[in-house]
């Protein structure tokens, strides 16, 4: 009969001699399960922010970018009559079926003011588009309406760090802001987004009618110019239709000859954020995998102390043999030997693993992400270290001869 | 039923192409409550011949039968299981396992035989008291003296209330003084407990203790003399 109690007695008391070795052996483990939880984390942290960022710009976006040309090199900057245009957009959204909400973007940096308060941020020039194609709600107030953009209303929405930095706790709805020193009557506040993976507060906002901004607030060029042209796609699949609709129409709108370049570019916004992902999430399995191996370096270290122990220990394993020990009462004395090792190296590793990702995101700047997934995997996986690399020495422990091992010098 | 019966008992060791006929024939019946030695110059095949009454061998050919049972026929576990549980062993070196209290040594057997935490505590505190050991149960075995260390390895072997001890050289590496009292020790165990005694020694006084003395010579018995009272 095996007693499991004892037998893990035993091996404490056998780790516990030798302090030094198996803190050594031990660190071996620590290093192992601590840059994996480190590595994944990072792993992690990148793909998550990407992934939170596509969820936050909504889905199935494509961004229509004026004047620059991808191949010939020859780049026709804002200003010229080729520049995209609000009615371009409202073409796109007439006549591209597979477009569902188009948004016209023009903005810029301007001063916002309250009472005594005010604040520098981003305002941006669009139509109501905008917040259905990036999935946006209002947490208070309306939105305005294409009523709104054809009558260049001076109206606005906040996002919700300029309300935390010019309202405090007032309700800003139907309140009056200033922006540029012009009064802007506040209709709702936009719900919080957070961050992008740049790390650009995407709350830090203003949403005015696209008209209002070309004509009160910034200025342009020419009569209706835009800087970006928002559009969504009704589904995924549609995402290709919708980029040879657009291409398609604007070429024949800014009179493009068959053999000239586009003035304009249309990028697949989703698709390259995909990409993106799917590369952040290869790089964290890249570097788990690479991690693993320190862990794999740490189970061998853990075996050749193992083996050393037990030549050492013949002499005592010929005692428990005679005095009765079986060959399991043996095998896993030295079995929970290794597991201790490995295990209590696999807690350390995971306190180890999870304050280097703190101390990563705190130093480096880099997003990380613990999942308790990655730290179950790599307690079980240092668990199984342990018992595959001491279950070789035990084995061998218990095969000895009880007399040449009692004679053992 | 005698305790222990060792029928024409041969062991042979292959060295390379040579075998060697270490025990050549061996027949030996040995009763409760005796108390034995074994004598023989080295190399006489005593040492072989305890290790496998010992059940830490197996012979070659004959049977061995400890308490009616044919030993030969047992596997590594179950050998070990009556290792455990039906004889103690005392060695010239002691054998106790190091940086470990004396307590602990006696509670060893008591491990690998599954009885409770709490049983084996008070059994191996009795078993060092009867081996006069009170008040070191805690002390590690190298702060003991030789035969200090000696009665341990006796309370060891007792301590599973095993009918049989053996004694390889016990006082083989104690003073004169110190091999009495552990002598004495023996004695007394044989006569107030009626544990059976068998020592296996070339030195003749530690044999005169004995009521029964087997002489070993070239892997066979020359005598076997029982000492009248």
């Amino acid at each position: 009969m095996i007693n499991i109690p004892s037998t893990f007695k035993i091996s404490f008391r056998a780790l516990r001699v030798n302090k030094m070795r198996s803190a050594l052996t031990m660190l071996g483990i620590i290093i192992g399960v601590g840059s994996v939880i480190t590595m994944l984390a990072v792993g992690a942290g990148a793909s998550r922010k990407i992934s939170e960022f596509i969820s936050s710009i909504g889905g199935n976006i494509l961004m229509v970018l004026p004047g620059t040309t991808t191949s010939s090199g020859v780049r026709m900057g804002a200003g010229t009559q080729s520049t995209l245009t609000l009615s371009d957009a409202e073409a796109i959204k007439r006549d591209c079926p597979a477009a569902q909400d188009v948004a016209p973007v023009l903005g810029g940096v301007a001063q916002v003011a309250y009472g005594n308060q005010n604040w520098s941020t981003g305002v941006t020039g669009t139509t109501p588009d905008m917040l259905s194609g990036r999935d946006w709600k209002l947490s208070s107030g309306r939105p305005f309406t294409d009523q709104d953009v054809k009558g260049a209303t001076k109206v606005c929405l906040l996002g919700q760090t300029v309300v935390d930095n010019l309202f405090g706790d007032t309700d800003p709805v139907g309140q009056v802001v200033r922006i540029k020193r012009i009064p802007f009557v506040v209709y709702g506040v936009l719900d919080r987004k957070g961050q992008s993976p740049s790390g650009q507060d995407q709350d830090d906002t203003i949403f005015v009618p696209i008209t209002a901004a070309q004509k009160i607030l910034f200025g342009t060029a020419f009569p209706g110019m835009v800087r970006i042209i928002y559009v969504k796609a009704r589904s995924e699949q549609d995402l290709p239709l919708a980029e040879d609709q657009i291409t398609e129409l604007l070429r024949q709108r800014h009179r493009i000859g068959p053999r000239q370049e586009n003035n304009f570019t249309v990028r697949n916004l989703t698709q390259i954020l995909q990409a993106s992902e799917q590369s952040a999430k290869l790089m964290t399995m890249l570097l788990g995998a690479i991690a693993s191996v320190s862990l794999l370096v740490g189970g061998i270290g853990i075996m050749n102390i193992m083996l050393v122990s037990v030549t050492e220990r013949t002499r005592e394993i010929g005692i428990r043999m005679a005095v009765g020990a079986k060959t399991w009462d043996i095998r896993l004395q030295f079995i929970i030997e290794a597991l201790t090792l490995s295990l209590i190296g696999g807690i350390a590793g995971i306190v180890l693993g999870i304050s280097g990702s703190e101390i990563l995101s705190a130093l480096a700047g880099w997003p990380t992400a613990v999942s308790v997934l990655s730290i179950f995997l790599a307690f079980t996986f240092s668990g199984i270290v342990g018992i595959f690399f001491g279950f070789y020495p035990a084995y061998k422990a218990s095969l000895l001869n009880p007399i040449d091992a009692l004679r053992y010098e | 039923m005698p305790l222990l019966e060792a029928l024409e008992i041969t062991k042979v060791y292959n060295l390379g192409d040579v075998a060697v006929n270490a025990l050549d024939g061996v027949t030996v019946i040995m009763e409760k409550g005796e108390f034995i030695a074994i004598m023989g110059a080295s190399g006489s095949g005593k040492s072989t011949f305890m290790n496998i009454i010992g059940c830490l061998d197996k012979p070659t050919g004959g049977s061995y039968l400890l308490e009616g049972i044919d030993v030969s026929m047992l596997d590594r576990d179950e050998l070990a299981a009556i290792r455990g549980n039906k004889i103690g062993f005392v060695f010239q070196g002691f054998n106790l396992l190091s940086r470990t209290s004396a307590l602990e040594n006696v509670e060893l057997p008591m491990l690998y035989s599954g009885v409770p935490a709490k049983e084996r505590r008070e059994r191996a505190f009795e078993a060092l008291r009867k081996v006069g050991l009170e008040g070191r149960e805690n002390h590690h075995t190298n702060q003991l003296s030789g035969g200090q260390q000696q009665r341990v390895a006796i309370a060891r072997a007792l301590v599973n209330d095993a009918p049989i001890i053996l004694a390889d050289e016990p006082t083989g590496n104690l003073d004169t003084r110190t091999s009495v009292e552990i002598m004495e020790l023996f004695v007394r165990l044989n006569s107030e407990s009626n544990i059976t005694i068998i020592i296996v020694t070339h030195e003749s006084d530690i044999a005169a203790y004995s009521q029964r003395v087997i002489k070993f010579q070239d892997g066979r018995i020359i005598s076997d003399e029982r000492k009248d009272e």
